[in-house]
């Protein structure tokens, strides 16, 4: 049994009450994915499995062998930031950096999920295509806090990479 | 407090007060910051321009490694069992399944825990800093709801959480007080904040008060407050003989290795704190019982331990801000100057801590009156040691100051703005001290320009937008100039021009590691990229707390005495056949890679040339910064004018912020992209504290209830508009690179603008935080 974390194959825990969060950090040493709270209130530790965002402290990673897991560490390419985390930079979108990883992985199954048309809160018509307008990103992007107080740098940097994206 | 603790607050005291009567007479030139620093007039440099963090790309990658993170061969981890009593004692202990539990390598009780001494109390000396002096583990009682009574070693975390579990502890509880009535009962004494009483008296403000012409007399409440760091605190902690390594996660590296060894009976040169990355602190990042017991266990175990406390853990072995009940009572002409200025109240602490939440603090230099009244009483209660949250005093103390101004402007009809400008002081209105730098009145006519407050409507409650009321309201905010002593920088310059600065400073996103660079490349006349920082580690001289706003100020007078020093040292180098041959340190300047003369810039001569005939590859030179005299000799303070636009469903009673600016005058601004974000920070923890944010601690037996994130709620992306910031930018003349600290003045004044914007449209004052909808409805 195997799980595909960025890439590379790594084997399924013994213990089966290990959380991929902590197969991350503590067997992998993959540290970036971050634990805020470890019981699913604040997306620190947020991942990619498959493209779609999940919380990795709620999740045993017994049950994702076979899948793909993205982690903050597998999205800069050749040692060049990946354009969300150059952005974040750019916007100041975090000061201490704790919460930043989950917010940068939350961020881009977002955008996905908006690009699959799922619909929001503060969506007006939950049939048309998802405009990610800035009460839009506000909302999908509320599961990820931060304490700091750089919510307008990270809604910043993730509106301006979505423009990117889309242009 | 023991009879010790008492003697020494009142030495303290009493060479603060000698101090405080003196230093105000001396000449301004023999005072720190009596001559402006030269850097000041340097306008075209990098300072007061926007620099990205130089730490970023490190943390958008994930790849800056917290206390939690540093590897470790041979590593436990650690779990804790918190006592469920707020007071008695351990009756019953049983701990043998969980020693039999797979994977346990120690239980460790009071039993057999190693003896230690009691954490010697904040403030006690220059580098105590216990958040409380109660002895850690040391016998079976109990003093709050919470205290740790077992810790766990295992080979695993799941292992360890498991194992604790399994200890089942009985417990003979002793009459306690966790009612805040009770504790008021039983008595209340006279805060006293580091040595002195908080209390000012200027002639009789009760009298003035009685027959003042118009006057209000509110009381107001603020609850308890979590700081609630995304990162848990942490630590990794090896012995390696009788010596502590300790990879924290702290805002005092310094005074925390002195601490520790003293708690161990070991010289503080045998602990060794490191700190890189601090995942927010908030105040809350420092001495806490899990380190003790962390180090403690990994002595009796013979291996290294990670204590990571769980989410719960920090609610319950980590203090928060405690709960006030203040009141403010205003006396004024019909002109709305101020005849009488009450404030005063209650706080609760412990019979072990020192922190008498401060709330007069903003209150003693804000406005001018012909009266005062001011006092901090405090209760005693058996709950967790309450500690220093972001501005602790002026974030609450500013709401029930800032609210009961605005309630005098509607009962007087006098715009509230024009209210806090007719009772602007001249000068310090309780010492009489000068004014270092204060351009409030400006902040005042800048922000109210921008935030368009002459669209304000006059009467409460009478715009609607559908289903929405909306009203404006503003406060002022309000935060000390600190700089405290024992700061100390040493500078390594080396023959191709770079430079490595190393201070005992932190890191926990105020964006210091960046500014500090920022600020020495200036100093030294080098190109930022030429500039190393190292920071976080005990074992650079000095101790520079982040605590008070006050690290920019410490690191700036330090690296300006190492760098007055490394002039002196270089001219030696340079010897006679230097331009610069014969000048003194003070007639020389560091420009361009070199020293330059400061009023003939032909004499000038390139480090890599001096240190080339002198034959040296580096100059290392490390200095004390100048004691923090400034402070006692004028009236130092950052300044703000904040504005609110709040909309209140009239159906829910849900209160949501459409803007919110903040103008500031806190001297000048160093980075502006990383100032910009910690005046929003300080205002998004304030929308926080207005509208939300309350540690729910159960009056019936101390616990408290909403220990997680899901239930202690904070600001989340949805509550947080686009946040306005502007500034005055004015240096403040008597400080280094006259800037001030501004990592806490953003949340002073933003409960008060909230609370007032809420009475604006709705014509309800909600006077106990949070305004939550059930207050509205």
């Amino acid at each position: 049994m195997s799980i595909i974390i960025n890439g590379s194959p790594a084997a399924l825990p013994a213990d089966p009450r290990t959380s991929l969060l902590d197969l991350l950090r503590d067997t992998l040493s993959l540290p970036g994915t971050k634990k805020g709270c470890n019981q699913g209130a604040c997306g620190a530790c947020t991942v990619l499995v498959d493209g779609d965002r999940i919380l990795s402290c709620l999740a045993l990673a017994v049950q994702y062998d076979g899948r793909h897991v993205t982690t903050i560490e597998g999205l800069a390419e050749d040692g060049a930031l990946h354009p969300l985390q150059q952005a974040f930079v750019v916007h100041d979108g975090f000061q201490c950096g704790y919460c930043t990883p989950g917010q940068i992985c939350s961020a881009i199954g977002m955008a996905a999920e908006a690009k699959r048309g799922i619909p929001s809160h503060v969506s007006e018509d939950l049939s048309a295509d998802v405009v990610l307008t800035r009460a839009e990103l506000q909302e999908r992007m509320s599961g990820n806090l931060c304490r700091c107080g750089a919510h307008n740098g990270i809604i910043d940097a993730i509106s301006e990479y979505n423009t990117e994206v889309a242009a | 407090m023991s009879i010790v603790d008492t003697a020494k607050s009142a030495a303290q005291g009493v060479v603060q007060g000698v101090m405080s009567k003196l230093v105000p007479l001396a000449p301004d030139s023999w005072i720190p910051g009596g001559t402006p620093d030269p850097l000041i007039r340097h306008q075209h440099g990098l300072i007061g321009t926007e620099v990205s963090r130089l730490d970023g790309p490190l943390k958008v990658r994930g790849a800056a490694r917290f206390a939690a993170e540093v590897p470790l061969d041979n590593l436990t981890y650690a779990a804790l069992v918190f006592s469920t009593i707020a007071r008695g004692r351990i009756a019953t202990l049983d701990t043998t399944a969980a020693e039999a539990a797979p994977g346990v390598v120690l239980v460790m009780t009071h039993r057999n825990a190693p003896q230690m001494n009691a954490p010697a109390l904040f403030g006690t000396s220059a580098t105590a800093c216990g958040a409380s002096n109660l002895p850690v583990m040391q016998d079976d009682s109990i003093h709050w709801n919470g205290q740790p009574v077992a810790l766990v070693l295992a080979e695993t975390q799941d292992q360890a959480d498991h194992a604790a579990s399994l200890i089942a502890v009985g417990y003979a509880a002793e009459p306690s007080v966790t009612a805040f009535a009770d504790a008021k009962a039983k008595g209340k004494e006279r805060g006293l904040f580091f040595g002195q009483p908080l209390e000012n008296i200027v002639g009789d403000a009760e009298a003035a008060l009685a027959k003042a012409p118009h006057s209000i007399d509110r009381t107001y409440r603020t609850p308890r407050h979590a700081h609630n760091a995304i990162e848990p605190h942490a630590a990794t902690i090896a012995w390696d003989g009788d010596t502590l390594l300790l990879h924290d996660t702290t805002q005092m590296v310094s005074s925390e290795a002195a601490t520790v060894a003293d708690i161990f009976g070991i010289a503080a040169d045998q602990v060794r704190v490191i700190s890189p990355y601090v995942g927010g602190g908030f105040g809350a990042k420092g001495l806490w019982d899990h380190q003790i017991l962390g180090a403690a266990a990994a002595r009796v175990a013979g291996r290294p331990v990670r204590i990571a406390l769980s989410r719960e853990g920090v609610y319950r072995i980590v203090g928060g801000r405690t709960l006030t009940e203040q009141r403010v009572a205003l006396g004024a002409e019909p002109d709305g100057r101020f005849t009488a200025l009450i404030h005063d109240g209650t706080v609760a602490m412990t019979p072990h801590n020192n922190m008498p939440e401060p709330f007069i603090l903003g209150t003693r230099s804000g406005y001018a009156a012909d009266s005062f009244k001011l006092s901090v009483d405090t209760v005693t209660m058996n709950m967790m040691a309450n500690t220093f949250m972001r501005a602790p005093g002026e974030s609450v103390g500013t709401f029930a100051l800032e609210s009961a101004i605005d309630e005098l402007a509607d009962e007087l009809g006098i715009d509230p703005i024009a209210l806090r400008i007719r009772n602007e002081p001249t000068k310090d209105p309780l010492s009489g001290l000068p004014f270092s730098s204060r351009h409030l009145v400006a902040a005042w006519r800048a922000g109210a320009e921008r935030f368009g407050w002459d669209a304000r409507p006059a009467v409460p409650g009478s715009r609607r937008e559908g289903e929405w009321l909306v009203g404006f309201g503003c406060a002022a905010a309000t935060y000390p100039y600190y700089r405290m002593p024992g700061a100390a920088a040493r500078i390594t310059l080396t023959r191709d021009g770079e430079a490595l600065i190393e201070v005992a400073a932190h890191e926990m996103g105020m964006g210091t590691t960046t500014t500090t660079a920022m600020v020495a490349a200036e100093r030294l006349g080098l190109p930022i990229e030429r500039i190393t920082v190292r920071y976080g580690d005990s074992i650079i001289p000095g101790t520079i707390m982040a605590g008070g706003s006050q690290q920019t100020a410490a690191i700036g007078a330090a690296v300006i005495a190492a760098h007055r020093a490394l002039v002196a040292e270089l001219l030696k180098l340079a010897g006679n056949d230097s331009p610069l041959a014969g000048l003194s340190p003070d007639e020389v300047g560091s420009e361009d890679g070199g020293l330059t003369r400061i009023d003939d810039a032909t004499r000038r001569e390139s480090y890599a040339s001096i240190l080339g005939r002198a034959q040296r590859d580096t100059v290392v030179v490390a200095e004390q910064a100048s004691p923090p005299l400034e402070q006692m000799h004028w009236s130092m303070h950052s300044y703000g004018a904040m504005f609110c636009e709040a909309r209140v469903n009239a159906v829910t009673g849900e209160t949501r912020i459409a803007r919110f600016l903040g103008s500031f005058d806190t001297g000048r601004i160093l980075n502006h992209k990383t100032a910009r974000s910690q005046f929003r920070g300080g205002i998004i923890m304030g929308l926080g504290m207005a509208l939300m944010e309350e540690t729910q601690f159960d009056e019936r037996n101390g616990r408290i209830m909403n220990p997680s994130l899901a239930e202690y709620h904070l600001p989340v992306h949805a509550d947080v508009p686009d946040i306005d910031v502007i500034w005055t930018d004015i240096a403040d003349p008597h400080t280094p690179m006259g800037a001030h600290g501004i990592g806490e003045i953003g949340i002073t004044g933003v409960a008060a603008a909230v609370a007032n914007a809420v009475h604006n449209a709705t014509g309800r004052r909600v006077r106990d935080l949070p305004i939550t909808l059930d207050k509205l409805l």
